[in-house]
């Protein structure tokens, strides 16, 4: 008996909890070479801004332990080029889409927002506000709950009622479930969890650092447990809002600890680097793994491991010491 | 497009490694300056990002075999050259965009520094099949740096070396002997593959003699498939506009003179999209 891997994103619902994580798949064309985009529960682009943007210079990326820094800073097409090209070919294909946006300004996500209300094609907008990247005088919105859901307010006011709108959020900040709750209460459908924390990595040849910008943004497997981590905080104080987990996951065993954690849909990245096949494997070893652990709905798996009852589907009745 | 390759031959070429794998699916389908990318450090491994190789031979071998020439110089490439014959590699390919070969015999001169040299053989090989003259011009810091210098010798015309050191060939830097190469050999064309600091000085060399160059970047780049941004460099498109591409998809073969190798590592103020300015509202 398979088991249901369907789940909602707000109220959009997704054939699979499966998806790319923002910035991960390029157009998605590069990825259409490898596998049917149709096998994923949605496609996340990277992050669209207003004018093209020919990002950070090289070198832009360092392997570090477990994971990766990156400084690309939101190398894109533009939202004109993105509406006329991109979007298009992802929309006659039928692929559910979630557009990413970035901006440097308030004024500048609502205008993208407003762009984007009328498209054919989006399923939904997550709001990138904790990309490091975006030089606003150093200040970035996921930092402070106020300027994030500023920005929150500003996109659903715009975006039309039926297109959820998705906060992705920072771990770089003292208190993420204050974050969250201002991105919830200021009209976010849904949360996205965690963007890549800052880092900075060395050249001890150079005596320098490895990464033109300085810092970039850490990604890979060793940030799975930050990430897991605040999905359990803001799953456990606003159980209700739909969390994407994101965040190093590599397997449907990663997937799984975000689900159990709270997160009802799961992005891939950093994965998709070393394999481009990684969303489709994750997705079979989670409906594997959810299989052999005895569920019929991923539903039925989602924050459950805030339920201590839980372990009764586990432990054998008989086994019990009660 | 990605295949599980079972390494047939390992062997030492003077200062770096070479690997044969049985590779059916990329091998078919090969174009010179096509490359691979590798995962590394086995299934459970902490490396996330895969090494980009260039191709150094093709062979019809067991459905098809490909040769990889790297140097091992950090852990990835250093737990590559530890693979034995029956390993198994996880291999993606052929990507990029491969040489474009004149469509009438030429004079082609090859241009190679270090191990990037392992790129133009499979790229002789075609043009000779073209019926083009080749003649090649290796060089490196040392003897044992310069790669396929025998090979070349069989193959080319005329064959000339350099080292820095000049414990082989002539003493200096490949681009310094390129003009006398291309007057005696009266060089149609020339391609290049080597670190960028080279392909800036052919491309200079190439200008001055008003022929075309064809050059093969190596950017060091984590996914290989253009999805992660990482290995962009300054390109002046056909319509004049600077762009940031992709080495990996764009490239990693580019007309030389429109490569703007003083700005790479750089964003031009004039790139589409640059900070502040420039051409960053056009189209």
């Amino acid at each position: 008996m398979s088991v249901d891997m369907r789940t909602f994103l707000a109220h959009v619902e997704l054939a699979n909890p499966v998806t790319t994580a923002a910035g991960c798949a390029g157009s998605g064309r590069e990825l259409a070479q490898f596998f049917d985009l149709h096998r994923l529960g949605a496609l996340v682009t990277r992050s669209i801004t207003m004018a093209p943007r020919a990002g950070r210079p090289t070198p832009r990326m360092a392997e570090t332990p477990s994971g990766m820094l990156n400084a690309v800073g939101l190398q894109g097409p533009g939202i004109d080029a993105f509406l006329e090209r991109e979007l298009p070919w992802l929309a006659q294909r039928g692929i559910r889409t979630v557009v990413s946006v970035g901006g440097g300004t308030v004024a500048e996500y609502s205008a993208l927002a407003r762009r984007l209300t009328d498209a054919p094609g989006v399923t939904a907008v997550e709001v990138n506000l904790a990309c490091p990247n975006i030089e606003d005088r150093g200040r970035v919105f996921a930092r402070d709950g106020g300027a994030a859901a500023e920005v929150i307010a500003s996109v659903r006011s715009v975006m039309r009622y039926d297109v959820p709108v998705v906060a992705k959020l920072s771990p770089d900040v003292a208190d993420v479930v204050a974050v969250a709750r201002a991105c919830v209460d200021a009209g976010a459908d849904a949360l996205s969890m965690i963007n890549n924390p800052l880092g900075m990595s060395i050249d001890v040849d150079a005596l320098r650092p490895t990464l033109a910008a300085g810092t970039g943004g850490l990604s890979g497997p060793a940030i799975l447990p930050l990430a897991v981590r605040c999905v359990w905080q803001v799953h456990a104080a606003i159980p209700g809002v739909p969390i994407v987990g994101v965040g190093g996951v590599t397997s449907g065993h990663d997937a799984l600890q975000l689900i159990l954690a709270g997160a009802c849909v799961v992005g891939v990245g950093t994965a998709l680097f070393h394999d481009p096949y990684a969303c489709l494997r994750i997705e079979r070893e989670l409906e594997e793994l959810l299989q052999a652990k005895g569920f019929h709905r991923l539903a039925d798996a989602v924050g459950l491991a805030h339920r201590p009852t839980a372990r009764h589907l586990l432990v054998d009745s008989e086994e019990s010491s009660l | 497009m990605q295949v599980t390759g079972t390494v047939l031959t390992t062997r030492r070429v003077d200062a770096y490694h070479a690997l044969t794998v049985v590779a059916p699916g990329v091998a078919e389908r090969f174009r010179p300056g096509h490359f691979v990318s590798v995962a590394v450090g086995g299934p459970r491994t902490s490396m996330v990002t895969r090494r980009a190789l260039s191709i150094h031979d093709v062979k019809p071998d067991y459905g098809g075999t490909v040769e990889l020439v790297f140097t091992a110089k950090g852990p990835g490439t250093s737990w590559l050259a530890e693979r034995r014959a029956r390993d198994t590699l996880d291999l993606v390919g052929p990507l990029g965009r491969p040489f474009p070969l004149p469509r009438d015999p030429a004079s082609c001169v090859l241009v190679g520094a270090e191990y990037g040299a392992a790129a133009l053989f499979p790229l002789a090989d075609a043009l000779m099949e073209r019926g083009c003259r080749i003649d090649f011009a290796l060089g490196a810091a040392s003897a044992d740096r310069v790669f396929g210098a025998m090979r070349a010798r069989r193959m080319a015309e005329t064959t000339t070396l350099t080292t820095e050191d000049g414990s082989l060939g002539l003493r200096g830097s490949v681009t310094d002997v390129l003009p006398s190469v291309i007057a005696d050999t009266r060089a149609d064309v020339i391609y290049a593959c080597g670190p960028m600091e080279t392909l800036r000085a052919v491309t200079a060399v190439a200008i001055e003699f008003d022929i075309p160059v064809q050059v093969a970047v190596e950017e060091s780049m984590a996914c290989g498939i253009g999805v992660c941004m990482t290995c962009v460099l300054p390109v002046i498109g056909d319509d004049g506009v600077t762009r940031m591409v992709r080495a990996c998809v764009e490239g990693p073969v580019f007309r030389g003179e429109r490569v703007r190798f003083e700005d790479v590592g750089t964003i031009p103020f004039d790139a589409l999209g640059a900070p502040g300015g420039g051409a960053r509202n056009v189209g």
